[in-house]
């Protein structure tokens, strides 16, 4: 039962995760119509820069700002020099053209930084960890993770359903050609929602620095995963990707967990291993086809 | 005419490269050679649904990978002499191993192609992705065929009369498969079934409103691709002599996608010589940096927005408009 419950906010704190990423991921798509792969970038270098500066400044929150900055400015050039082109292309010619950005910037990186994993420091305040329930001792940090997520989430809501902003993106995400003929400025919209989509991926990756290595090739680790929520979700939806992505996350990480277990009790014990981590990395595939298949537009399609 | 002669002097100078390699000292030249046929082919394969059906498949690399598992698999069964799932030997005859896996891949075509064409658009992109990582997934989690380091096979899959072993004789299998393959592409394309499918992906609704049935003819193209893509796998493992998951890992898709949207989208020359292009480059820009990703990226970038139609645009812009 702790084991289970120690699984289950393992699980939140990857769906919210995926929640940060694919909340931009989803405006982007529904509102902009761009397939942009290399959202995982932008993760990627909210974490180097968020990273390198609380290693170089030694604290840990400059490097939140940092972070934010890097992956929102990085979010501008790409919208203005690449992506901006791509809005009347199809979705190959976007993939193809984001795939390119993915290679630039990973061996950027490389040729930056290196191929060596950092690690961040654990800010003071969330090193040790906290009894959740009796005999459960869960790091403070992961916590953290969860609370920020949950509150991003909120932020969102009131952005998307009580600003004069949120109410265009609604709009954008229902009906791109409507808003436009509107005499609505969507050229603004699309950089604000780039950019916004590029800081929250800034952010992700920021806090993910701790949990997990920061390297290159970490934003593709992720990125399909939050394609997969994003779709799931339905494309264009704040509230699709929030209920995917938590529910992907605790799904994913369950199945990781307690598969290999249930397995182990009818087959030898390596094999049973191996497909059980087979089998759970497929699970979230599984669903998405299974969800296609009864809902072809995802859960909570905006406009439909 | 003038196109007919072109690729009668293209073809023998195809035909004489294990000659110039070896006059050259360029031993990397022939492997590169076949590696790019192979992917022509497989690119093609994907071509037909892409260009001409207008179906993004973004999970044609789990065919391949299949294609190339079911050589992988026969040697193993016939290197250890056990049968598979019990009853069927494993076998190195190529006129065995490759009619296989162009029928297994065909069968794995056919259940993925029928779930997914119920979707279209995006979702279609991520449901045929969605199913190549399933399988990418399954073939990391099988012990017996080697896991994530996957299967080497030592012996090249044998022919009669000839020495497969022999990488030039190997080349020329290769070549001769993919002229083959070329030409039936090319008529299956001009056929009437090929009609109908341009026909369906410019205007699906008319095409059902003249009594076409969308969804078979789509599933039939679907698989015939697949089928294409397992051909090119297995013959990829004859020429790496090795199979593994990374066959089946989704920028394999991508990298397949790339080459279709380099050469040209809806050619026949399109996908081979986007895939001359994307590995020559990768090996040329490779041996002088290794920082070769970098000039990739940008290359890629400056293709995509600098040019429209991809390299068989170029050409026919060059040419002033002549095919």
């Amino acid at each position: 039962m702790i084991l289970f419950l120690e699984q289950l906010l393992n699980g939140l704190q990857y769906g919210v995760m995926l929640f940060l990423l694919a909340a931009g991921l989803t405006l982007i798509f529904g509102i902009m119509g761009v397939i942009n792969l290399a959202h995982g970038s932008l993760y990627m270098i909210g974490a180097y820069a968020g990273t390198l500066a609380a290693m170089q400044t030694g604290s840990f929150w400059l490097g939140v700002p940092v972070a934010l900055i890097a992956a929102a400015l990085t979010g501008l050039v790409m919208e203005a020099v690449v992506i901006r082109r791509l809005y009347a292309r199809d979705h190959l010619d976007q993939v193809l053209a984001t795939f390119g950005l993915i290679l630039f910037f990973n061996q950027s990186i490389i040729l930056l930084f290196g191929r060596q994993p950092m690690f961040t420091q654990l800010p003071d305040l969330f090193s040790g960890a906290v009894e959740v329930i009796p005999g459960l001792p869960y790091p403070s940090y992961r916590l953290f993770i969860i609370a920020v997520g949950l509150l991003v989430a909120l932020g969102l809501y009131l952005i998307i359903n009580r600003t004069r902003i949120g109410m265009l993106v609604r709009a954008g995400s229902t009906n791109r050609e409507m808003v436009r003929a509107l005499g609505v400025d969507i050229r603004l919209l699309y950089t604000l929602v780039f950019g916004l989509g590029a800081l929250l991926a800034g952010l992700a990756g920021f806090l993910a620095g701790p949990v997990l290595a920061v390297q290159v090739g970490m934003g593709e680790q992720i990125l399909l995963s939050t394609f997969v929520v994003v779709v799931i979700g339905g494309v264009g939806s704040i509230k699709g990707a929030f209920v995917a992505g938590i529910s992907l996350g605790v799904i994913d990480t369950m199945l990781r967990a307690f598969l290999p277990g249930m397995l182990r009790q009818v087959m030898a014990g390596p094999e049973a291993d191996a497909l059980g981590v087979g089998i759970s990395s497929m699970g979230i595939y599984l669903l998405m086809a299974l969800v296609l298949l009864v809902r072809p537009k995802g859960l909570f399609m905006a406009g439909s | 005419m003038n196109s007919r002669i072109l690729a009668a002097v293209l073809l023998i100078l195809l035909a004489a490269l294990p000659f110039i390699a070896q006059a050259t000292g360029q031993s990397a030249l022939l492997s590169l050679a076949s590696r790019i046929l192979i992917y022509g082919m497989a690119a093609a394969s994907l071509n037909f649904v892409l260009g001409y059906g207008g179906m993004v498949s973004f999970g044609h690399a789990a065919f391949f990978g299949i294609g190339g598992y079911v050589v992988g698999i026969l040697y193993h069964h016939a290197d250890t002499e056990t049968l598979f799932w019990g009853f069927i030997p494993g076998t190195t005859q190529m006129l065995i191993t490759l009619p296989a896996a162009i029928l297994v891949s065909g069968a794995f075509a056919a259940a993925i192609g029928a779930l997914s064409l119920r979707t279209g658009g995006v979702q279609f992109i991520m449901i045929t992705l969605a199913f190549a990582q399933m399988l990418f997934f399954l073939f990391v989690s099988l012990k017996t065929y080697g896991g994530e380091d996957g299967i080497i096979v030592r012996r090249t899959n044998e022919l009669p009369f000839l020495n497969t072993r022999d990488r030039a004789v190997m080349y020329w299998v290769v070549l001769a498969i993919t002229v083959a393959f070329a030409l039936g592409l090319r008529r299956l394309t001009k056929s009437s079934f090929g009609t109908v499918i341009s026909g369906i992906r410019q205007n699906e609704r008319r095409m059902a409103a003249l009594g076409i049935p969308a969804y078979r003819y789509k599933l039939f193209a679907f698989i015939l691709s697949g089928m294409g893509a397992g051909l090119a796998g297995a013959l990829m493992v004859n020429v790496l002599r090795f199979a593994s998951p990374d066959m089946m890992h989704w920028t394999k898709s991508g990298e397949l996608m790339i080459m279709v949207i380099l050469g040209g989208v809806g050619t026949l020359v399109g996908p081979f010589l986007g895939a001359a292009a994307l590995l020559s480059l990768e090996s040329v820009l490779a041996s002088w940096s290794e920082h070769w990703p970098l000039a990739m990226g940008l290359i890629l970038l400056v293709v995509v927005l600098g040019t429209r139609g991809g390299l068989m645009a170029l050409v026919t812009r060059l040419t002033g408009g002549r095919k």
